[in-house]
């Protein structure tokens, strides 16, 4: 199968790509940029004029739900809604049931999602033994079987000797931790940002210092200990600062985003709006603005979908009752597109936080364009608007604060290994 | 900003169609409760104490949380709209089955209730109710977590109308668990919304939410500070719970830095109203001479109470032609 991609504006991040350039795929890998290779006749030709062409995105966290809560969402359901958002890797965290801490899980995921032959699965495996916060798990066998990192999702993990321990055993392997800064104490019974809303509505809050106090604790015992350190999900300007000083004090740290903080904030919730109910919580509009900057000065890696899809009968309940998240992998990339013309960010540094920033932070090979590479691509049409209606979202998790929203931006085209995984209709 | 800024109470031309929260209501609805509270306060003096307003109508009191005031309160009310009531203590019967909420509002709509009175410990659980029911029924909020309790707010109301007259020219203090009081959050919003120009939050650090002057208020800490001049003094119950986690030391030590007890109220204006919306500690948030003294008005509010919730009841219900 041979496939020429015509006439699109190529943007390639990682290779310094920006202009029109035609791009050629044969045998699933790119094989040229700008001309055709020698003899190459295409089987089949993308008219990408008008449209952007750019590395399949790269998302650092998208909830399959498999296994064990298929009543939530399957892999079919999900690797059809990467296709459609144009995510061609992603990472999924442990918290499945049972929790992703044995090889023979992992194994088995990572084949389920093989055999469907879309989106590149790559799984956060737990960072404990069924993430109780007790035992470690074998990381260097699991990530044999395929784990790129380890985490304990958003699960608290409450005893710092234990977690002192498992970042010593990960940097004897040279492994990642991920952690999401939640202090579970601070943020006892909380469901919304302590601030005006959660004051007006009576809802039971969760202070900017359960981020920080255990912001703090990670960010020393990174230091104490050498781990591979990546936060994930920071919601606060000041969680940002001390990331910032960190660095400065040269700590070797990543962190990332969820797309919806960069968008919406604690008064978003409106009249109890449980789609609004997300992990960490909406907060003020002071914090999404620093987080909206972080991400553009780099100081935040990448930014994710955070995708969690929710049955309905988990979300149409009170806000506090309502099972947190939202749907995102059909949105990561509209949503990236907006925040970049909001603030002008420059096109290129946006898709780069969705594919190859990410794809670096994940260590896999993914997320650029360069001749040899995967062809996993994305066609976009970025000048499209569509209105987000959640019935129509191939995601089994129907549940987004966005519904009924207009953004602009969609995937005409996916492809994984140099294969049309996905076509707009 | 993205999301639907519609006041889910009010129907397309701006009357009350269901009563959720007293944040959004503007104040000529607040007067209308008022002004209708008045009319059926003469009601609940006569002989004969029914109207027939809500005559043929059912309102289902359905109550996940328990309570006894406020639920005998409203069924009293309604029934002297001459509606047929009907109690629900949800606690004890369908949720423990493992039905949801929504489920169980769906059943009672279906048995053709006309009113719902809706009491939960989950703030916000009312807007969902009303977000799921069709157009002809009407959601009344009794209580709702931490949130609000409007009616007792407009109860609070009507009696801080009754003896002082005019809100633009008041100092109102509210003291204790401001944190978890819905009733607080109620007093607050209705407060400003009817002109009154200072009120003052008096409670230990703990017990304040973050943010709080953000819905125009004074914060204090200290009670004689805070009481100085001030023409009605709302008390809060300090729910017993409260004193087991860490948010307080005791009961006693309360009482002795914010309890109201005679030689604290002298600071208040002499003519300065004591309101509690019950049940009260006695000798935790107030102390027995000031709940049975010559300034407390705590048993009228109960009074009022009934007035009020006929006239939310029938305002809601478009039968209140005032």
């Amino acid at each position: 199968m041979k496939l020429h991609i015509k006439g699109g504006r190529l943007i390639d991040p990682c290779n310094s790509v920006d202009g029109t350039h035609d791009l050629f795929i044969a045998a699933g890998k790119v094989v040229a940029v700008g001309n055709a290779p020698a003899g190459f006749t295409a089987n089949h030709v993308i008219d990408a004029a008008g449209k952007i062409v750019c590395p399949g995105l790269v998302d650092l966290s998208a909830r399959l739900r498999e296994p064990g809560f298929e009543y939530m969402a399957t892999l079919d359901s999900e690797m059809d809604a990467a296709m459609a958002g144009g995510v061609t890797s992603l990472a999924c965290p442990p918290d499945t049931d049972p929790p992703l801490d044995e090889p023979g899980l992992v194994e088995m995921l990572k084949f389920r999602a093989r055999n469907l032959n879309k989106a590149r699965v790559y799984p956060v495996g737990a960072l404990t033994e069924a993430l109780k916060g007790v035992r470690l798990t074998e990381m260097a066998e699991l990530r044999e079987s395929g784990c790129v990192a380890f985490s304990h999702a958003d699960v608290p993990l409450t005893d710092h000797q234990v977690l002192y321990y498992a970042m010593q055993y990960a940097a004897t392997f040279d492994i990642p931790v991920w952690l999401r800064p939640q202090d579970a104490t601070l943020a006892r019974n909380g469901v919304a940002h302590e601030g005006q809303v959660a004051t007006r509505l009576g809802l039971p809050p969760i202070p900017v210092c359960a981020e920080t106090a255990a912001l703090a604790v990670i960010l020393l015992l990174a230091r104490e200990t050498g781990a591979r350190v990546h936060l994930c999900r920071l919601s606060s300007a000041e969680g940002i600062n001390m990331v910032r000083r960190a660095r400065h004090d040269g700590v070797k740290v990543t962190c990332d985003v969820a797309v919806h903080h960069l968008h919406l904030s604690e008064l978003d919730i409106g009249h109890f709006d449980p789609n609004c109910h997300l992990i960490p919580p909406l907060r003020s509009q002071r914090d999404r603005d620093a987080l909206r900057k972080a991400l553009a000065e780099r100081l935040i890696d990448a930014v994710c979908s955070d995708h969690c899809p929710v049955d309905d009968d988990a979300k149409q309940l009170p806000f506090s009752e309502a099972e947190p998240g939202a749907t995102g992998l059909e949105l990561l990339l509209p949503l990236t597109l907006k925040w970049a013309e909001e603030d002008n960010v420059p096109l290129a540094t946006a898709l780069a936080r969705i594919t190859s920033d990410a794809a670096n932070l994940l260590g896999i090979d993914a997320g650029h364009l360069s001749v040899g590479a995967e062809a996993d691509v994305c066609v976009i049409d970025a000048g499209r608007y569509w209105t987000v209606e959640p019935a129509t979202l191939k995601s089994q998790g129907k549940n987004t604060p966005y519904s009924g929203i207009e953004l602009k931006g969609r995937v005409t085209h996916t492809l994984v290994g140099g294969q049309v995984a996905y076509e707009l209709k | 900003m993205w999301l639907d800024p519609r006041n889910p109470q009010l129907n397309k031309n701006g009357e009350l169609h269901h009563l959720l929260s007293i944040d959004g209501l503007p104040a000529d609805v607040l007067r209308q409760i008022l002004d209708a509270a008045e009319s059926f306060a003469g009601v609940t003096q006569r002989e004969v104490k029914k109207v027939p307003l809500l005559r043929g109508k059912s309102v289902f009191n359905i109550f996940f949380e328990n309570s006894t005031r406020t639920r005998t309160t409203f069924e009293i009310a309604a029934k002297r709209l001459s509606a047929d009531v009907i109690n629900l203590a949800i606690a004890q019967s369908s949720t423990s089955k493992g039905e949801s909420m929504l489920d169980t509002v769906a059943n009672l709509a279906a048995m053709q209730a006309d009113m719902f009175v809706v009491r939960h410990a989950a703030s916000g659980a009312p807007y969902l109710i009303a977000k799921h029911v069709g157009p002809d029924i009407h959601v009344i909020n009794a209580g709702d977590g931490r949130h609000q309790h409007p009616t007792q707010g407009l109860l609070d109301m009507f009696t801080i109308r009754h003896y002082k007259k005019d809100f633009t020219q008041l100092r109102v203090a509210i003291i204790g668990d401001i944190l978890h009081s819905r009733v607080a959050r109620s007093q607050i919003h209705a407060l400003t919304t009817l002109g009154c120009p200072e009120i003052r939050v008096i409670s230990p650090r703990t017990l304040i939410p973050a943010d709080i002057k953000s819905l125009g208020v004074h914060v204090y800490h200290d009670l004689r500070e805070g009481l100085k001049d001030v023409d009605v003094v709302s008390t809060l119950r300090l729910q017993n719970e409260r004193m087991q986690g860490a948010l307080l030391a005791s009961g006693q030590e309360f009482y002795k830095y914010y309890g109201i007890t005679p030689d604290k109220l002298a600071l208040a204006k002499p003519d300065a109203i004591v309101l509690h919306p019950g049940p009260m500690n006695r000798g935790v948030e107030i102390d027995s001479s000031v709940a049975d003294g010559g300034q407390s008005v705590i048993l009228p509010q109960v009074n009022f109470g009934i007035a009020i919730r006929m006239a939310v009841m029938s305002i809601v219900a478009g039968s209140w032609r005032g």
